[in-house]
């Protein structure tokens, strides 16, 4: 057990070790660190749980014919569709949504969808277009979204073209159920 | 932040559906999310502890400095890669880009950096790779790194 533990969280605990010599030579920036890891700390906590909970509940109630009808492969232009409009109503950073996307394949969604929600989630989220807008102009936003819708769309198809079709199998061999 | 409060309550409104159809899938449910959570927690951790490390080293002085007026293309350069290491929640972000701004940073140097700090993930590749595999979460990265500058070129021509 404690075993288990210290292999999968060595790196961490390295850096802690790590962070805290620094704080013992330098203790402004060890003080400054702290503040920022909590402070990052306590915003994650508050963030993910529910996006891990709506997770547990897709994975449990979605039946996997519903999502390869919808997003899978063959699900067309509404597939994306519905992919684009899933990541831009998302919040939180982006690494909440890679557990989201695995889910996601593991249920039979194309990779390509896949790709757009994950470039949806990136830039596209509503909440943060508000704040964008609120920041920094309405213009400099639609136009930064215009750029944006594009980016995504040729990020994936390139993304799935460089992919073989072997590639594209071990993905979803990586999602496939772990349990 | 008040989104968080919708996905709370969408989480909790789902929950309790969910309960109302089948306790046994609820608990099911539950139990894969805390699952899939601690699944990711040692690289999470260790990123949150990079982050606070780079940031206490690196001044907001600095940041400035190199996203500044005249710092032409190097500076979009320099903005892209900040963006692409850092991890920086939006709603503190976009102020940040609001004020740099205001202090005479370009538009393109802003675009880069807000545009790979999006979409171009180098501390959170293990995360990626865990779902993706190295291939695909490279070409992802590399190609949407390329679209930040891209998409800083164009903003920087337009506006």
């Amino acid at each position: 057990m404690i075993k288990n533990i210290l292999k999968r969280y060595w790196v961490f605990l390295l850096l802690v070790v790590i962070n805290v010599v620094l704080g013992l030579i330098f203790p402004e920036i060890g003080a400054k660190s702290l503040d920022i890891t909590k402070r990052n700390v306590i915003e994650m906590l508050l963030v993910i749980p529910p996006i891990f909970v709506l997770l547990g509940l897709l994975d449990v109630w979605v039946d996997r014919s519903v999502m390869i009808k919808y997003i899978g492969k063959g699900s067309g232009l509404k597939g994306v569709l519905i992919a684009f409009l899933l990541g831009s109503a998302a919040a939180g950073p982006l690494y909440a949504a890679f557990p989201v996307a695995g889910v996601m394949l593991k249920k039979g969604s194309s990779l390509f969808n896949v790709f757009i929600f994950i470039g949806a989630w990136s830039t596209t989220k509503i909440p943060m277009l508000t704040f964008e807008a609120a920041s920094l102009g309405l213009t400099y936003t639609l136009i930064r979204l215009g750029l944006s819708i594009v980016g995504i769309l040729l990020i994936a198809v390139f993304a799935e073209k460089a992919l073989s079709k072997e590639q594209q199998e071990q993905i979803y061999e990586l999602n496939r159920d772990k349990e | 932040m008040t989104f968080t409060y919708v996905l709370y309550a969408l989480a909790l409104i789902g929950l309790m559906i969910s309960f109302f159809k089948d306790k046994k899938k609820t608990k099911m449910s539950l139990k894969k999310a805390w699952k899939s959570f601690e699944n990711i927690l040692p690289q999470f951790l260790s990123i949150l502890v990079i982050i606070g490390i780079v940031f206490a080293v690196l001044s907001p002085e600095t940041i400035t400095m190199l996203l500044g007026t005249d710092s032409g293309f190097l500076g979009v350069l320099g903005a892209s890669l900040i963006g692409a290491i850092t991890l920086i929640p939006g709603f503190v972000a976009f102020p940040l880009a609001a004020a740099l701004l205001n202090n005479g940073a370009g538009y393109m140097q802003i675009t880069a950096f807000i545009a790979s700090l999006m979409m171009v993930g180098i501390v959170t590749l293990p995360l990626e790779i865990k779902t993706f595999g190295k291939k695909a979460a490279i070409i992802r990265n590399v190609s949407a790194y390329a679209f930040a500058l891209i998409a800083a070129l164009i903003i920087g021509v337009i506006l």
